[in-house]
């Protein structure tokens, strides 16, 4: 591996299965590139994830840009450190030209392209390919401010495991699918758990006996592409489905983690004289998730009517509504019934270093499908880049072919870099 | 969703509505509204309120006409009753907004409705107001809405209307979520 800076057609920003991928693409393309990493290869996979995470698709989905899961595990779901070895099998198999341990500190445009500064000095490039993931920082809640200092407040950035935390009562806040497994495997400590949740995806693990990430991706559903949706903003902003990887291939939602006693609030929206305030629209946003669940079930029912597959599967079914306490309780004394607070309320990626115009009133990336607003910089792995699948590891193969396509024909009508005179 | 492809009739502007959106997607200092009323006590627990005027879109607006609320107690309070008691307002509003938040919801999915009946009940303990018992609040310790709707949908689609109203109306949110109240006092 290369260890000094210099000069390359494309720098991608991040060895994960995305920049690995799109690695591969430039390398059939005979582009000349490097992949700088801060870490090592899927470093957030091995440094910056819990103990039990495991992906939320079946192995057999897990596949790249001509490399897929070679296990006999077909249906199980790989832990953190199994996608970090699997990623990083991918590098060595595609001979990615990856520079580790090397953190980009600035991006600029500079003459002919990029000025990629790094703690091992600078890179110029034509174009930029940012893949350093949509999962760099915990979104913490403005509530957050009011929490007394007497309450231990962990991210999911920094939750490992139960033993981590204190003891007494631990609110988690964020019904996706990393509040409910947080919720779960802090009740099963031992831990008093209140979960607060506002809006949420409902999904059953396994639907008419196949997984419904299977019905997913067979009818469609993760195919759709983002001119697809009435509202493209809240398909990007959309949580997780509550959905668990384990063995048993269990369902994992608020009405079994309510029988495991969990206690299930409304959406922590104050926090005022040292209490939790939480909202009283419990019911609806349940009623949401239980509605538009059954929207999606109706969807998988009709798409395998028509495409003759509901001969293979079990019959349709139904599942009971998602049901609250008769009164959800509306406050929490923080500090007293609440040791620990654990913000379950997602990630967002760090650009800090992303010293381009391109960034929108809110200070998100303004980018179309990937294609930056800023000529030769491109992003992947975002939440419904182009595509529902855009932030999964199998989704990544679509988004790269078209990506490539547009950062191929950008090189095309641009100059080279002229470094000192010479086309280098 | 219905696959009927006449549009549906619900009296209300969708298109406005979204170019509203729109419009105020690129301007956000007009999307920031200031609702007002006055209110000026008439005698004993009677008072008569008015909204006329507000602010937004950039500049002062007005309704059409000037509308005025009275309140008051009843009788089994002792009072007068010539109003609705401020309680059943806040229901009136309630009320109001998830109706209005139905129609449009309908229009834009293109349901035709043809009767939204809504019947709304909220439990109080006096027990609260009159000081009785520390542990008990002011207001209710609950709300209960029942809707009656007849429309060109199934009922899954009729509940996803009613879902949506909730989870876009600004009185369900006042009422679900807590809100910041500063009163100030001059002697006049």
């Amino acid at each position: 591996m290369r260890g000094v800076a210099g000069t390359a057609d494309v720098i991608v920003i991040g060895a994960g299965h995305s920049g690995l991928a799109m690695s591969r693409a430039l390398s059939l393309r005979s582009i000349d590139h490097v992949v700088i990493e801060r870490g090592e290869v899927a470093n957030s996979w091995r440094k910056e994830r819990w103990d039990s995470l495991r992906l939320l698709t079946p192995n057999w989905m897990s596949r790249l840009p001509d490399y897929r899961y070679q296990g006999d595990d077909l249906d199980g779901y790989m832990s953190a450190g199994e996608v970090a070895e699997f990623v990083s099998h991918y590098a060595t198999t595609i001979s990615a030209p990856v520079i580790t341990g090397t953190t980009v500190t600035k991006v600029e445009p500079a003459a002919g392209g990029y000025r990629v500064s790094t703690n091992h000095g600078d890179w110029r490039c034509r174009a930029v390919v940012l893949a350093s993931g949509a999962c760099n920082l915990p979104v913490v809640p403005k509530v957050a401010e009011g929490v007394p200092a007497s309450v231990a407040q962990v991210t999911i950035h920094a939750y490992r495991n139960p033993a981590q935390l204190g003891e007494g009562g631990v609110l988690v806040v964020g019904a996706s699918a990393t509040g409910l497994q947080l919720a779960q495997e802090i009740n099963a400590s031992g831990r008093p758990v209140t979960l607060a949740v506002g809006e949420h995806v409902r999904m059953p693990r396994l639907y008419r006996g196949r997984d419904v990430q299977w019905w997913m991706l067979a009818s469609g559903v993760l195919d759709q592409c983002l001119e697809e949706m009435d509202d493209p903003l809240r398909a990007r902003r959309l949580p997780s489905p509550q959905l668990v990887g384990t063995r048993e291939r269990k369902t994992l939602d608020l009405n079994v983690l309510r029988a495991q006693g969990v206690e299930i609030v409304g959406r922590l929206v104050g926090v005022r004289d040292g209490r939790a305030q939480f909202s009283g629209s419990l019911r609806n946003v349940c009623a949401l998730a239980d509605l538009k669940m059954n929207r999606l079930l109706g969807l998988f029912d009709a798409w395998a009517e028509r495409t003759g597959v509901a001969t293979e599967v079990g019959p349709p079914e139904r599942y009971a509504g998602t049901v609250p306490d008769a009164s959800p309780r509306l406050g929490l004394t923080l500090g007293q019934d609440v040791r620990t607070i654990v913000w379950a309320t997602g990630y967002r990626p760090d650009f800090s270093w992303l010293d381009v115009p391109a960034f929108d009133r809110r200070g998100q990336l303004k980018h179309d499908g990937g294609v930056v607003e800023a000529p030769g910089l491109y992003v992947l792995g975002l939440p419904f880049l182009r595509r529902r699948k855009s932030s999964f590891m199998h989704g990544t193969e679509d988004d790269v072919r078209d990506l490539s396509v547009h950062l191929a024909q950008h090189l095309d009508r641009t100059v080279p870099l002229q470094v000192s005179g010479v086309a280098v | 969703m219905n696959t009927q492809v006449t549009t549906a009739m619900n009296g209300v502007n969708v298109e406005a509505l979204l170019a509203a959106r729109e419009a105020l997607t690129e301007a956000p200092e007009g999307a920031r509204f200031k609702w007002r009323a006055t209110s000026e006590w008439v005698n004993g627990t009677h008072s008569r309120s008015t909204v006329e005027g507000f602010y937004g879109l950039g500049g002062e607006q007005k309704h059409r006409q000037k509308f005025q609320f009275d309140s008051d107690h009843p009788e089994v309070f002792a009072s007068e009753d010539k109003g609705a008691t401020p309680v059943e307002i806040v229901l009136v509003g309630l009320a109001g907004c998830l109706g209005a938040g139905i129609a449009s919801v309908a229009q834009n999915r293109n349901i035709q409705l043809r009767s939204v009946k809504a019947t709304i009940e909220a439990g109080m303990d006096l027990q609260g107001i009159l000081g009785i018992d520390e542990n008990v609040r002011n207001g209710f310790d609950g709300i209960k809405v029942h809707y009656e709707i007849d429309a060109d949908a199934t009922q899954d689609e009729i509940a996803a209307l009613v879902a949506q109203s909730q989870k876009r109306s600004a009185v369900f949110d006042i009422i679900t979520n807590p809100t910041d109240v500063t009163v100030t006092v001059r002697k006049g």
